[in-house]
Parts: C-alpha cells; structure tokens; sequence
C-alpha cells in the first residue's frame, strides 16, 4: 500500500469528503494558508473555490457561531483553528452553543459540526501558541473529542468525525504532520469512541494520547529490551472514552502508566486513573502513573521547554518506578 | 388601503400583537401564581417588532431570537399550546421541557432557536445565511437581539463578516433602552446603534419599533436586498418594554428594583403599538368593534386552551435526562 503522511492523509480526507458530499465545506483563519495549517488543506482552495475553502477573519467566536448556523440549516462545516489556543476565545459558541444545541432545544435540530484544532507546540512559542486544551472539551457534555496518532487514524477520524452529526473536536498535532504510513486510497472510517492497542504486552499498561503514542511505543520497545513487556495503548479518542479497552489491558497487566499531552491536574489523565482504581483496586500491583505537563504555562527557551515536554524517557522512568 | 399593505396583512398584524400581548400578560399572572417558576423575559411593549419583521418574511425564512423570545416565536407563527407547555417545564413542550422560557424552538416554522447569551445568535444567523448561498437557497435569515448585545464583540464579528461576504441576513436591534438594569447611555460611548453599520460599509437605519407598519415596510426592503444577494441590513428599532428586565415586575423607582421613572414607562405607554395600530385600523374602516370583539374573544379562547394543555401536560420522564445530547 502507498504510504502517505499524517498531513496529507487530513488533505485527502478533507479532499474526498468534500469531493462526495456539496454540504462539507471548511471555514477558520489562515485554511488557505500552508503556514497556518501546515500541508492539511493544500489545493482544496483551487479545487473547491472560495464557496466551501473560507479563510476567514480572527473573529473565532463569530466564526464558530457562523459554522455552527450553517450546521443547523443542514450543511456540514469543518471549523479550523491553525493554533488550539486560539479556541478560548470561542468558548461561547463551542460550549455554550454548540454543544448545547440539540439537548436545550429538545433534540429538535442536530449540529453536525467539526471543530479542528490544530496542537502547534516547540520552536520556543511559549504560553499562548502551544497548548493542548482536550481535556478542557472532554469535561463538556454535547462534544466528542478525538485525537488521532497515526496517519490512519488522522483520515478515519476525520471522516468518522464529519459522519457524525454531532459536535465533534477533532484535535491533530503538528509534530505529527511529518509521520508517514500506509494509509488506503478510498474513504474508510475509524470509529469515534475506540482505542487500539498498539503493542501487545503482559506486564505494563501504557495509555497514551496523540504524540504521546509514538513516545510510548518507543518506550516499550526499549523497555523490551530490558525484559519488561510493556502494552501501549492508543486512545485515540478522549470523549466517549474507550473504558473497556484500558480495563481489560490492566486486568491482564496489573499495572498502568497514562502519558498525555496535556496538564496534570484535572486532565483525562487523572480521569482514566479514577475510573481504573475505581474499578481494579484490587487487582493493581502498583500505584498508576501520569506522565503528563507539569502545572505550569508552556515556556519559551528551548532549555525549558526540554524540560517541559515529557518523552519516552519519562514513560521509562514511570514504568521502571513501580515495576 | 393607504401604505400599500393588504387589509389581511394589516389586520394580521392586529390579531399577532394581540396574541403576544395577551399569552404574556397570562404568563405573567401565572409566574405571580406560582405556576410558572422558569424566569420569563417578557416582551410586552415590544411586541411591533416580532411582529413586523416575520410578516415580511417567508415561512422557509430562518429567525434566531434571544432571552426574550415568547414573541418572535408567536409573531413566526410556532404553536402557542407548545410554548405554553415549555414555559412550564412540560414534556409536550417546544423543547420537551428541557428549554424553558428562555430556550425556544421550532423548525417547522424556521424558527431555529433562542439562546439566552447575549449576542450569540448574531454570528449563528448570518452562518445559516452562509448556507443559503453555500447551497444556492433563497432564504433570508434574520437574528433578533437587544440593545446590551451591542456591547458583545460578537456582534461587530459578525457585521464585518455578512458585509465583507454579502450574506443575506437582517440584524435586527430592538432597542428598549435598558440592558437588563443599566441605561443605554451608562453603558454605549454612543447611543445611535444604526449608525454602527456605516462602520462595516452596510446600511443601518433606526425607526420606531412601536409602529408596526414602519418596521413591516423597512424589514421588507430589507429582506428584499438580502434575497437579490445585496447584502444585510441593520435595523434598530426604538421601543420600550413594560415590563422589568425579568418577570412581571415593571421595575419602576420606588419598588424594591427601583430602575426606572414612572413617568417614563407611563409615557411609553401612551405609545402603545397595539392600541397605535387599532386606531388606525378604526379609521381606515378595516376593523369594527364587531371585529375587534370576534378578534379578542378568539385570542382568549386560544391562550386559555394553551395554558390548560401546559397544566394538564405530563413532566418529562426521568430517563428524559439522559436523551437528546447527541444524535445517535
């Protein structure tokens, strides 16, 4: 099979999504704008004009209410933010809108909306061009949350997402972008909800999110080699939350480390450790571990930065600690 | 005819004011009573507007509405028995009793919702307006909102954005002067909300909210301009409501809210649409006390079996909770 990156496999989902379907159409700052948005929407503009490619002012609130009306007269927007940080100024019509929607009205009307935020960390950004807010989304009742690792999964999230007909948060990771694998030619899905073990493994769970897979997967072969037999699991999705495939890994481990993208307090992280211990305190050998951003904003020096960005040594240590 | 308007058109008109005037003053009565616990913003005083604006639009016409509803889902022609049941928190209700007052909707008439942030239906109608021209429809969409979401950033978000695309909405401003508590003037550095249009090249006009066949006609060439892919219009209409920011209380100084001078809502009064328009109607020799009678006692029949359905309605069901976040 061809292999293609985790940028182009966005390109080609967003491309043959919009190439069957007239009410798809994408609409953010800067989507006409490899510099924005990397290679994810090359030629979409001079193939599908400036009707359904709307680079658009900064105004996030006002665009995210501009895509959720069109939502809610039938057609199916994906909303672009080039940096996820840039979302909090659209809180409004995300949460209380958009995810709001169906419920306060009754279920009368659907919000089939893709809201695209685009992780855009490292190169010394710092605090307000860096952040990964999933957990934040995930908290919020009305909103899936997806976040795909691998270019598979980049292009059937992408197209299970806009399937849906609910609001979706599909979150990609510029480190990805450059990541190349096999991915098919024609339109499939990856189902919204479902995790996929990565490597098979007997004597640690590793749950992971987003770049933090490809971390863990290296981990695990390290550890390999050490003799400790390391079961990496991709989430995949934050909201609805893959439970039984974390569950049924750690009954078999005993034993469980998260690494995320995000901060460590209050994040899916701490959500996943609740739901396991609750579930298999019994059976754990050993206290879970998260690898995670520590409490503070994301700093500017390279040096920090470092320091600030956990990778597949820190998956190492938190498995090595209780093992 | 003077004005060119229909007599049907004309006596519409009359019946539509009437209906709202009279469903809310029964609300009223009832949140007093204990009945009604969800807070209801009332829209009597106001009610030329709703009205106005949705006889000059289509039943495939998209509106969006606010805090203040009860009106612009009536004027659109929504099913008061529906609404009432909503106000009370009843499964047969709009929104199956998971709305309330403040959250309304229905599609069937193109009504497609009425969230209570300020501001937030302003960007959210000018995207189903991208839709008509992203699907080559022909609807006109149209958000309702206050004079306090002028203050929101989303609202100049979204002028910029129907201007700079030609978008066929129509923003309409219904200026009561007060932004819950607070005067205009304690809070706008300018009071002329037309005038703000200039500002993102589209025209804005202000006109009196209290005559109903002023705001017909300007909505009219509005929508018109909207329809022909001219581009959205700014319209602020002046009015006043009776009533306080929420519930029956009319928030005149001296009560425990103590807002406003009585001599101001009195003088508000003397300009009651309702009773400008009946005036009129009598003149002119389109309606007869006869009419008039036959009119009034046909809006009480109707408002009594409302609130009768929204009584004898069941509560949703517990495992109603748990329905409606996501399609499935």
């Amino acid at each position: 099979m061809r292999k293609i990156t985790y940028a182009q496999a966005i390109n080609e989902a967003t491309k043959q999504l919009m190439e069957r379907d007239h009410q798809v159409f994408i609409i953010g700052q800067g989507c006409t704008s490899p510099w924005y948005v990397g290679n994810t929407t090359n030629g979409l503009f001079e193939k599908f004009g400036e009707k359904r490619v709307i680079d658009t002012p900064i105004s996030e609130n006002g665009m995210s209410g501009v895509a959720l009306g069109a939502a809610l007269t039938g057609l199916k927007p994906i909303l672009i933010f080039p940096r996820m940080d840039f979302m909090y100024l659209a809180f409004d019509q995300i949460i209380n809108q958009a995810a709001n929607w169906r419920y306060m009205f009754g279920g009368k009307v659907n919000a089939p909306l893709v809201i695209r935020g685009i992780i855009n960390r490292g190169g010394e950004q710092a605090a307000q061009h860096s952040q990964a807010l999933h957990s934040m989304f995930a908290h919020v009742p009305g909103l899936k949350v997806v976040m795909p690792a691998t270019p598979y999964d980049a292009k059937g999230l992408l197209i299970s997402a806009v399937e849906d007909g609910n609001p979706v948060v599909y979150i990609d990771d510029n480190w990805l972008y450059k990541e190349e694998a096999e991915v098919p030619e024609e339109i499939y899905r990856v189902p919204i909800g479902k995790g996929a073990i990565k490597k098979k493994g007997k004597d640690v769970t590793i749950v992971a999110i987003s770049y933090m897979v490809k971390q863990a997967a290296e981990a695990a072969e390290d550890l390999e080699k050490e003799g400790i037999s390391a079961e990496v699991i991709d989430l995949r999705s934050i909201k609805p939350l893959d439970e039984e495939i974390i569950l049924e890994s750690v009954k078999k481990t005993k034993r469980l480390v998260i690494a995320d993208v995000g901060w460590q307090t209050g994040g899916i992280a701490s959500e996943i450790a609740n739901k396991v211990y609750s579930k298999l305190y019994k059976e754990l050998k050993s206290e879970i571990e998260i690898v995670a951003l520590p409490d503070v904003p994301a700093p500017a020096s390279q040096v920090l930065e470092e320091k600030f960005y956990p990778n597949k040594n820190n998956i190492i240590e938190a498995v090595k600690k209780n093992n | 005819m003077t004005n060119n308007i229909s007599k049907d058109i004309l006596l519409k008109m009359y019946e539509t004011m009437l209906l709202i005037r009279r469903f809310e003053e029964r609300v009223g009565d009832l949140v007093l009573k204990g009945e009604i616990k969800t807070p209801c913003h009332l829209c009597i005083g106001e009610e030329a507007i709703a009205t106005g604006a949705c006889l000059a639009l289509e039943k495939e016409d998209y509106i969006f509405g606010n805090h203040r509803s009860h009106g612009h889902y009536i004027a659109k022609g929504g099913d008061i028995k529906k609404l009432m049941a909503e106000i009370f928190c009843k499964e047969t209700g709009c929104s199956r009793g998971k709305g309330g007052s403040m959250h309304l909707i229905a599609p069937e008439i193109g009504l497609l919702g009425t969230p209570p942030i300020v501001g937030a239906s302003i960007p959210i109608a000018v995207g189903s307006a991208l839709s008509s021209t992203i699907k080559g429809s022909n609807q006109v969409s149209v958000s309702f909102f206050g004079d306090g979401a002028t203050s929101e950033g989303v609202f100049y978000e979204s002028l910029n954005f129907a201007s700079l695309k030609k978008l066929p909405v129509v923003f309409i401003c219904e200026n009561n002067f007060y932004s819950t508590h607070m005067p205009v003037f304690k809070i706008l550095a300018d009071t002329n909300i037309a005038k703000k249009a200039e500002g993102f090249n589209m025209p804005g006009v202000q006109i009196n909210g209290n005559n109903v066949i002023e705001v017909f006609q300007t909505v009219q060439k509005a929508v018109e301009r909207a329809r022909e892919g001219n581009g959205p219009t700014l319209i602020e209409c002046l009015t006043y409501r009776w009533r306080g920011h929420v519930g029956p209380d009319d928030n005149i100084q001296g009560t425990h809210t103590d807002i406003r001078p009585k001599e101001e809502l009195d003088s508000w009064k003397e300009k009651c649409s309702i009773k400008r328009l009946e005036k009129y109607l009598l003149e002119q020799g389109a309606l007869s006390e006869t009419v008039k009678g036959q009119i009034i006692e046909k809006i009480e029949k109707e408002t009594q079996e409302a609130v009768e359905f929204a009584q004898k309605s069941p509560y949703p069901k517990e495992e109603e909770l748990f329905e409606d976040v996501f399609k499935t």
